[in-house]
């Protein structure tokens, strides 16, 4: 796999390269180290110099079936075999199959004597019988510096070594050659003169009492290679380097989301929550409930059947399964069920670059999918922020590359005011998708939590403030009520709500009275108007009978005066009179 | 020198082993190689006849046996016994510094 990403790099053919196997390493030299030409490896004492050396052979013979011979001139096979052992490397089995030869040369000033003229033809019989005897195609020399004590005449030995190299390269055999780093000079007598194809130095630092392992490719003949310090930890399989700073940004993302594991928390993200293969980062003072938001996020992904992976740099093991049972988590089935891990330790062990690759080993070797940090600030324990990042750069890329989602919790710095702790987040905030902020709020004479959405790249969120439950049956959160002092919550929030009950039936109760007494007044009304129209339908029936009557009289004067005229034979005067009445 | 091993020039009859065995390595018949065996010759000749041994380790022709004496410069004369081990490096043109390296009295005329 990583062979194959090495020729990838670039189109033009780069010079052939023998892949170490070890961890990282490859990834650095684009492929391994130039194969069939000498390496030199320098080193302070400690820096694992011949660790490097050991298991450069071991994994060629075992996984790239090249054996290789070593020679030694400090330890003797027997120290060198007890050594490794503990790493998994069996030499024992190894030099019994023929995959590797280990031979001790062993240089006594005392017993030696110097007359005349010489070369150091015996050692290169000696090496070139070796690699024959096994057909070798690696070599490692541990550490051929020793030769400057054994032997007087360092004019001869320089001379001789040159030669040596040459030898090698002519012998085409990948070797490695080691040499003490003193002070300024990249060995102690110069060896680089001589070695100048590759030169790989191994470092150890103790920087605020805490060691660190870099390496440094600093010198690769006809090849790229990374050219930064890359923390490397001495593990329980041997080294491994922590290679990533992805220069380019381009790894595939998913639409897939996650639940966080509180469905408050889901639905302020959108109602779905987060994105699988995004980083989270969970931020607040002291007792705002991060680690329980890391253990429930842990939690969600047990329950559906993923595996996931939390370290912990300030409780054990046993006691976040006890306190997360208090909030009705129950991980330990989760662990027992072998979905989850829980590693902790304490952030000094070692330095920051070496818990990366901690984490990166056990990453690797865990596969899961979700990963919980709790917490990262404490792992920037006396470093200056600067530094920090690119480190944590490094972890979060390469969760990202294997899609792996990730939270982080952040301790931040006891003050309550927004703008403070956002400043000390900027360090690795902008690495991070969504970044929770978690808030205590001290008001009414108790402290409650309050949670908001500080960013979630690439979905909606919510913009409300909520308050943060932890019961015992879990996580919850609530709305919290904005008063006249700013934010309720707890007890202010509760009689705030009792407040707006009361406010609320009240009004209810006014405007039932309302509509009551609007009812009653119309109700009044109609009454009214069905009087007046009985009275108006009354009054026309007393006109129609008034017209009724008069037609009548009428008709009966009309009639009388007919008779009247009939009988005297027509007047005027009636005429007249009859016409005033109409 | 070219039949290698055991070359024993010197006294040979006695029956008892000599005081010294030495063991001369070398690579191939260089120059130094036979400057060095001609040096060691002359000099056991000159100060331990009788008591010494000499056996001639040709390493292009036996690699395998580099390793048991911890061989790494060559001409290296090996003085096997009496013990302890000792080794001296180089074409032995120095005779008095092989006599120290060898611990063997000078004898002086």
């Amino acid at each position: 796999m990583r062979r194959k990403a090495s020729s990838a790099t670039d189109d033009h053919p780069s010079i052939p390269k023998a892949p170490t196997g070890i961890k990282g390493l490859d990834d650095i030299t684009g492929g391994g180290l130039p194969a069939g030409r000498p390496t030199l490896l320098s080193g302070t004492a400690g820096a694992g110099k011949t660790l490097f050396g050991t298991e450069f052979l071991v994994r060629g013979a075992l996984e790239f079936n090249e054996p290789g011979v070593f020679m030694m001139f400090e330890e003797n096979a027997d120290e060198l075999t007890a050594n490794v052992r503990s790493l998994g490397f069996d030499l024992k089995k190894l030099s019994a199959q023929k995959k590797i030869l280990l031979d001790h040369v062993r240089i006594e000033r005392s017993e030696i004597e110097e007359t005349g003229e010489y070369d150091l033809e015996g050692l290169f019989i000696r090496l070139g019988h070796a690699i024959d005897s096994i057909g070798a195609k690696r070599v490692v020399l541990d550490t051929i510096e020793a030769l400057f004590a054994g032997l007087p005449d360092h004019a001869i030995l320089r001379a001789e070594l040159r030669r040596l190299f040459r030898w090698l390269k002519d012998r085409g055999v990948t070797a490695l050659i080691t040499g003490e780093k003193v002070d300024a000079s990249i060995t102690r007598f110069g060896l680089e003169e001589y070695v100048a194809d590759c030169v790989i130095t191994l470092d150890h630092r103790v920087d605020g009492q805490i060691s660190t392992r870099r390496l440094r490719v600093v010198k690769y003949r006809g090849s790229s290679h990374g050219t930064n310090e890359y923390p490397f930890l001495i593990g329980e399989s041997g080294i491994s380097v922590l290679p990533i700073t992805s220069l380019k940004l381009e790894h595939r993302v998913s639409r897939e989301r996650l639940s966080t594991g509180i469905p408050a928390l889901d639905e302020m993200l959108g109602g779905q929550g987060i994105f699988r293969g995004s980083s989270m980062l969970v931020s607040g003072s002291p007792g705002t409930g991060k680690s329980s938001i890391g253990a429930s996020f842990v939690d969600a992904a047990c329950q559906r059947g993923e595996k996931a992976l939390l370290f912990a740099y300030e409780e054990s093991a046993d006691q976040i399964i006890r306190n997360m049972g208090s909030i009705g988590m129950d991980l330990e089935k989760w662990i027992k069920k072998g979905l989850l891990q829980i590693h902790s330790s304490r952030p000094t062990l070692q330095g920051l670059e070496q818990h990366l690759v901690m984490m990166h080993d056990t990453v690797t070797a865990f596969q899961p999918s979700v990963v919980a940090v709790d917490p990262i600030s404490n792992l920037t324990l006396d470093r200056d922020e600067t530094a920090v990042k690119p480190t944590l750069m490094r972890l979060i890329d390469f969760l990202k590359e294997q899609k792996i989602t990730a939270v982080f919790t952040s301790l931040t710095h006891g003050t309550t005011s927004v703008s403070a702790s956002e400043d000390s987040e900027v360090g690795v905030s902008s690495l991070m998708d969504v970044w929770l902020l978690l808030r205590n709020h001290e008001h009414n004479g108790e402290r409650n939590r309050t949670l908001y959405v500080l960013k979630a790249r690439g979905m909606s969120h919510s913009n409300q403030v909520r308050e943060f439950i932890l019961a015992d049956s879990g996580i919850d959160l609530v709305d919290v009520y904005l008063g006249a002092n700013g934010v309720l919550t707890g007890t202010s929030r509760v009689t705030q709500e009792a407040r707006e009950q009361a406010t609320l039936q009240m009004d209810r109760q006014d405007y039932e009275r309302k509509m009551r007494r609007f009812a009653a007044t119309r109700e009044a009304i109609e009454l009214q108007i069905s009087l007046l129209k009985s009275q108006a339908e009354a009054e026309l029936a007393e006109m129609d009978f008034a017209v009724a009557q008069e037609s009548a009289r009428e008709d009966a004067a009309k009639s009388n005066f007919d008779t009247l005229s009939k009988r005297r034979g027509g007047n005027k005067a009636g005429n007249g009179r009859n016409n005033e009445k109409a | 020198m070219k039949d290698s091993k055991k070359t024993k020039p010197g006294k040979p009859g006695t029956a008892t082993a000599p005081a010294f065995q030495l063991r001369l390595y070398v690579a191939g018949k260089t120059e130094k190689s036979l400057t060095a065996l001609n040096n060691l010759k002359r000099i056991c000749e000159t100060h331990m006849a009788g008591q010494y041994r000499i056996e001639l380790i040709d390493l292009l022709l036996t690699p395998q046996l580099a390793a048991g004496d911890q061989i790494l410069a060559v001409p290296t004369l090996v003085r096997r016994l009496p013990e302890p081990i000792k080794k001296i490096i180089g074409d032995l043109s120095n005779e008095e510094r092989v006599l120290v390296g060898l611990d063997v009295q000078p004898l002086r005329d």
